[in-house]
């Protein structure tokens, strides 16, 4: 097998990014992604084919997506946050107050707000972990009862509901550019943005170095605090803006907004390829894992099976992908000591 | 006792610093004994001070509530404490609803025979966990989030939308019946009897020192002998099943079942476990710590609850009390240092062994 140089001077660029993506982890999920819709499709053409098929297809996914980015952010340090759920919700509520009390309120101020409502408590979550050096499992556990009980606390049992909601917000739920609906849009450029800063820049890479081995980054010079710490905050920032995405999306803020949603992201990072202990994979991944995990959704019934079985079939998707990255992990192991072996 | 195991190959060499105290000392000043102090502190207050707490009911209906949440605590206490976590018991817990309730109503089975099968298939779902742990040697936290999802999904294709309710009625009151004249109902009975089984085999046999010689090091609880995956698979094995009984139980008590019966658990009973002192990095925590950390939700819950305060407020004293003592517990040996009357002795042990038993240099099940 040709597989032991990663780089050979002879091939050209294009021939080298075409050997990454067909050896990609990402590319596995990809498949099964394309196969359920396509399959999908085929028995039902309105999935993809008609207008509101195709936009829903690119639309429901699109909190997931901006949640499982901020937790990659995190899990790829070592770490994980449990309380995005909670903060989401806060953040639609505030979302849902503000236009309560200004209806004529800019969509920008908006989205500040659920991004700072985010950032704040991603700054608190971070702050914890990193200054007394405690386990972000127990921390954003604690945290996520916190925020859920404050805010059933200030909530109560009201419910802001689509009335309360300006016109021009509720538009930007189900607006399209070009047939691709805004909010998709905007997820995907926070994909992007995300993971091409955690691809190249200095900063990203170390949150690798962080994940493969806390010890040795501290060792090693790296402000692995000050990493961590900024990890946390743009995963609250991001659950945040998944905040203001809810209210928009579905027009109603209330007490139980975004609950249970965290356990889905981390589910959506572990499907992507992310080692849950760190220091490998991808926001792609990630991102391609939300994609997947609330596709298979809409489309089992439609390739005939129960939703009553829905559940079962994601925790089948979940299992098998850390199975496969287990098998794949293995065989690059082998890979390496054979090459160690015959240098 | 101290909470650090005795010096086989593997644990933090014993130092003298935690056995030149007196026994007593030694006995008092644990993490678990500040939370059973504070179980204490609380009820005492709240029979002073919360009207009706002192009432018939509030142990009946605490311990009612609670039972199933104390059961899985048990198992979990040990699986925490090899380092590794299980997420998937509350949606075990609602398989074995399933189970029951649908072989009792659907198909006329009766409730032991039933109860038995439920928790067959409890031990088979928790060593399927174990197998994906133990042997294919997946992170426990993963897997679990996955089985979560997977287990939750098996419940809800065995109801669908069929009605489960009504169990005959000889079983359906036997489980919240009181004890004779007490307070207490009598699933009491057999959680004091797991608590008993657990704590004995937890601190008193060879299986439970393995248990804490693997969460302070895979690798050397393995070469000092311990069979490692054995082990975990038997704890997951064990939590499955005990998961599985507590679904009966759930399901007689509420006299139906439903797609989310039990759904939200698993994070109660590790909150309760991880108040009670066990290191989420395994290695370190006692079993008396974790039945008093459920007690203190458990009491806080129904106290709150009978000072007219909302299911929210206890949430957020969980949540605190959850934070906090986490806090506490990992910076309690930096203020130590600060303390100068200590300062020598801590400063002379730190040469020689790391300041807190955490297993560092395992990076596998860390999650910090």
């Amino acid at each position: 097998m040709t597989t032991l140089a990663p780089t050979r001077p002879t091939e050209s660029a294009g021939v080298r990014v075409l050997r990454t993506v067909l050896r990609s982890r990402e590319l596995a999920i990809v498949i099964v992604l394309v196969a359920i819709v396509l399959f999908a499709t085929a028995r039902r053409s309105s999935f993809v084919f008609s207008a509101d098929g195709w936009r829903d297809t690119l639309l429901a996914p699109s909190i997931l997506l901006v949640l499982a980015v901020g937790q990659m952010v995190v899990v790829v340090t070592r770490n994980v946050d449990l309380s995005i759920g909670s903060t989401l919700g806060i953040s639609a509520y505030v979302v849902g107050k503000i236009f309560v009390a200004n209806p004529d309120t800019s969509v920008f101020v908006v989205f500040a707000a659920g991004i700072a409502v985010g950032a704040v408590v991603g700054a608190i979550n971070g702050l914890l972990v990193t200054v007394f050096n405690v386990p972000s499992l127990v921390i954003t556990l604690g945290m996520m009862y916190v925020l859920r009980g404050a805010l059933t606390h200030e909530v109560g049992s009201e419910r802001i509901n689509a009335q309360d909601f300006p016109a021009h917000f509720e538009k930007l739920g189900t607006q399209q550019v070009l047939t691709i609906p805004v909010l998709t849009i905007i997820a995907l450029v926070v994909v992007a943005v995300v993971g091409y800063y955690l691809h190249t820049a200095r900063g990203g890479r170390e949150l690798y170095a962080i994940g493969s081995d806390p010890d040795a980054a501290v060792l090693y010079g790296l402000p692995a605090a000050r990493r961590v710490f900024g990890a946390f905050v743009l995963c609250g920032a991001l659950a945040g803006l998944a905040g203001v995405f809810s209210t928009a999306r579905y027009a109603t803020a209330f007490s139980g907004t975004g609950k249970d949603i965290e356990l889905q992201a981390v589910a959506a990072v572990v499907i992507g390829g992310v080692a849950i202990f760190g220091g490998s994979g991808t926001v792609w991944g990630a991102a391609i894992g939300a994609f997947l995990l609330v596709t298979i959704n809409r489309a089992l019934p439609i390739l005939g099976i129960s939703e009553f079985w829905q559940g079962a079939v994601v925790g089948l998707l979940i299992i098998g992908s850390i199975v496969l990255d287990r098998v794949l992990s293995i065989r690059r192991q082998h890979r390496l000591l054979e090459a160690r072996d015959h240098a | 006792m101290s909470t650090q195991t005795d010096g086989s190959a593997g644990a933090p060499a014993r130092t003298y610093s935690s056995y030149s105290r007196n026994v007593a000392l030694r006995v008092l000043m644990t993490r678990e004994m500040a939370i059973v102090v504070a179980l204490v502190v609380v009820y005492l207050y709240a029979l002073g001070n919360i009207q009706f707490f002192d009432g018939p009911l509030t142990l009946f209906n605490l311990s009612k509530e609670y039972a199933p949440i104390l059961m899985m605590a048990l198992p979990m206490t040990l699986i925490i404490i090899t380092g590794e976590i299980d997420l998937s018991v509350a949606s075990t817990l609602g398989v074995s609803a399933a189970v029951t309730g649908v072989l009792v109503i659907e198909h006329d089975l009766s409730v032991p025979t039933a109860a038995v099968l439920a928790v067959v298939v409890g031990a088979v779902l928790g060593a399927l966990n174990g197998f994906f742990v133990a042997y294919v040697g997946l992170p426990s936290l993963a897997v679990t989030i996955g089985t979560l999802a997977l287990y939750r999904g098996l419940a809800e294709g065995l109801i669908q939308d069929k009605r489960i309710a009504g169990f005959p009625d000889t079983w359906q009151d036997w489980p919240t019946e009181r004890i004779g004249e007490t307070q207490y109902p009598n699933i009491v009975i057999p959680v004091v009897v797991l608590v008993v089984v657990f704590a004995v085999l937890l601190h008193f046999t060879t299986f439970g020192r393995g248990v804490f010689e693997i969460g302070l090091s895979d690798e050397a609880a393995h070469f000092s002998g311990v069979n490692v995956a054995r082990t975990k698979l038997v704890l997951f094995t064990l939590s499955g099943a005990v998961a599985a009984l507590a679904g009966v139980y759930v399901a007689l008590k509420a006299n139906s079942v439903a797609t989310d019966t039990g759904a939200g658990f698993e994070l109660k009973v590790i909150a309760g476990v991880l108040l009670g002192g066990v290191s989420i990095f395994g290695g370190r925590g006692a079993l008396h710590g974790v039945v008093a950390g459920v007690l203190l939700i458990a009491v806080l819950n129904s106290a709150l609850q009978l000072d007219g305060q909302g299911s929210e407020v206890i949430q957020i004293i969980i949540g605190l009390l959850l934070v906090g003592s986490v806090i506490a517990s990992s910076n309690l040996s930096r203020v130590r240092a600060l303390l100068p009357r200590r300062a020598v002795k801590t400063a002379a042990r730190s040469t020689t062994t790391p300041p807190t038993p955490t297993p560092g240099d395992d990076t596998r099940k860390v999650v910090q």
